[in-house]
């Protein structure tokens, strides 16, 4: 996943799956499939989000996830989300936004807006088809695999419990394992594992379009658990879809990038965090103020002095 | 549906579905599937929710709604449903209890508990199930229709409401139209919760889980809906309800 590039005119921004923070004075802005299109002065820019399709055809994941599924599942959920997140935003101040960011002012501290479940399904479908590819499944290797070993004791006991979250996600939802860096007040929602332990990975479910986002922690895979994702291969065997996820479509290569950014990202917010704490320390601190005593260099002429 | 009889031995009990408000002090508990089993003293009583049949052969609503829709909603979802709950209560207090006490007391009040969403999914598809006919659809008569034209302006946009309530459920979910304070009144609820933990009568329900439109419709809700109330709806089994919600006012 390419990075966007500073001087794109007309060409669409590609930008990798990452929460807004951070990317807040990176290249370009973070909106997915969006074209910025710049004209001569005076400069207009419309931003509309597209359709974008996953990294494969859809004939790619059969005979796991079959062509009719995809066809269904991004050919009309997904482009219906988009679509009408479109026409909701048109004319309004969240039509310049990201798709993050719109996600995060809609979520509205869980009084959410109208626009809300329509960007965060935009958002979390993007997402949901980097997680898998053709041939996927197996085990994931190098720090993904050793994280995962020590927050879940082993990877069988980590495909455990994201099973088990899957399943339990009752009525519509999400699955994720998240990389959760971040404050314990992440002010827009009520973090559902608050604790001291930082830079870990965590394994939540969410309700309909809710998503890690608005907990301030990183994404890194998910699955979609509404039923439509589901029901024309496997009907009420969630179950099953589950276990054929784990073993033929998770894509550990996006999962691992992701991961990599991630921690990227909170070292960036943690080197912006110490620069600003000591801007803030060189600002109060004042000569007047000073509570060390004077401290003259002693002079060639005053050794001599004495 | 008939209400019960006062001296039901070995017969399994039908009742009508309502809730229990109003339900104290009648006959005997307002269970449905269930079969309570009286032996020769001790007199022994054990409780086990059962799958109730919609009142219509499975392939009975095609092509409106499939015989397949039915193998998968009736014979797979909503038997998981009676398993599950079986399963979750046997031998603890709440075995027993009819269902509509088991969904109350699981509710607790908005934070339920784990047999919540199997307890109430029983409940919800028996209602289902009886909210259509084979033939349905067309409009109600007679008081139902007076209440819809008094609380709603017209049957149209008493319709249209409905609708777009059902449409708006997002996620998933049930509509309703029920009876409370004396007035008719629409309302939209997610997952598993329904009307008898709103303090209301319930008259008619739609299902709009994706499970029960998806073999059909696929992703168009609208058009289910449309089919519903065009060639489902039984106002039949939604007049009698409000016959009986009445009496428990």
């Amino acid at each position: 996943m390419e990075l966007p590039v500073a001087s794109a005119a007309t060409a669409s921004l590609q930008c990798s799956f990452l929460p807004r923070h951070g990317l807040l004075g990176a290249l370009g802005h973070a909106g997915r499939e969006r074209r910025c299109i710049k004209k001569v002065l005076p400069a207009k820019i419309t931003a509309k989000f597209e359709l974008k399709p996953p990294p494969y055809p859809l004939n790619a994941l059969e005979p796991v996830m079959s062509q009719e599924t995809l066809e269904y599942h991004w050919g009309k959920h997904h482009r219906a989300y988009v679509d009408n997140l479109n026409r909701q935003i048109e004319g309004t101040d969240l039509e310049e936004k990201s798709l993050e960011d719109i996600i995060d002012t809609s979520y509205n501290k869980g009084d959410i807006l109208p626009a809300f479940n329509n960007a965060a399904q935009v958002w979390n479908h993007d997402f949901f088809w980097e997680s898998i590819k053709p041939g996927g499944g197996g085990v994931p290797s190098g720090d993904l695999l050793r994280l995962i070993e020590r927050d879940f004791g082993s990877f069988p006991k980590f495909v455990d419990q994201f099973k088990k979250a899957a399943a339990t996600q009752f009525g519509s939802g999400w699955a994720w394992l998240a990389y959760k860096a971040n404050r314990l007040n992440v002010g827009n929602a009520i973090n559902p594992c608050p604790s001291e332990e930082d830079k870990k990975l965590v394994i939540v479910k969410s309700p309909n379009a809710v998503n890690p986002l608005i907990w301030d922690y990183h994404p890194l895979l998910a699955i979609d658990v509404w039923e439509h994702a589901y029901f024309l291969d496997f009907q009420i065997r969630r179950h099953e879809y589950i276990s054929m996820f784990m073993d033929k479509l998770v894509s550990w290569e996006a999962v691992s990038f992701k991961l990599e950014q991630a921690k990227a990202q909170v070292a960036e917010r943690e080197r912006e965090d110490e620069r600003k704490r000591r801007g803030e320390e060189e600002e109060t601190f004042t000569p007047s103020e000073a509570t060390t005593e004077e401290i003259y260099p002693v002079s060639d002429a005053d050794a001599d002095a004495l | 549906m008939e209400l019960l009889a006062t001296s039901a031995t070995t017969t399994s009990l039908h009742y009508a579905f309502l809730p229990r408000k109003g339900l104290f002090g009648t006959p005997v508990s307002a269970g449905t599937e269930r079969r309570c089993v009286r032996k020769v003293g001790p007199v022994k009583i054990s409780a086990k929710f059962e799958l109730k049949p919609p009142p219509y052969p499975t392939n009975a609503l095609e092509p409106v709604m499939s015989e397949k829709t039915f193998e998968f909603h009736w014979g797979k979802h909503h038997r998981a449903y009676v398993d599950n709950l079986n399963k979750q209560i046997a031998g603890t207090d709440l075995d027993g209890k009819s269902l509509e006490d088991v969904v109350v007391i699981t509710y607790n009040k908005g934070d339920p508990l784990p047999p919540f969403n199997n307890a109430a999914q029983v409940w919800n598809h028996d209602f289902f199930w009886e909210s259509m006919k084979p033939g349905g659809g067309g409009a109600p008569s007679g008081e139902l229709l007076q209440l819809i034209e008094r609380d709603f302006g017209s049957f149209q946009k008493f319709s249209d409401e409905f609708k777009a309530a059902a449409a708006t459920q997002f996620g998933s979910g049930w509509a309703w139209l029920l009876f409370k304070d004396n007035k008719l009144a629409i309302v939209k609820t997610p997952n598993a919760v329904n009307p008898l933990v709103l303090e209301g009568y319930p008259l008619l329900t739609i299902d709009v889980w994706e499970h029960a439109y998806y073999l059909d419709f696929q992703n168009r809700r609208p058009d289910y809906i449309s089919v519903f109330m065009e060639k489902l709806v039984s106002w039949d089994a939604v007049s009698k309800r409000l016959e009986q919600a009445k009496l428990l006012v």
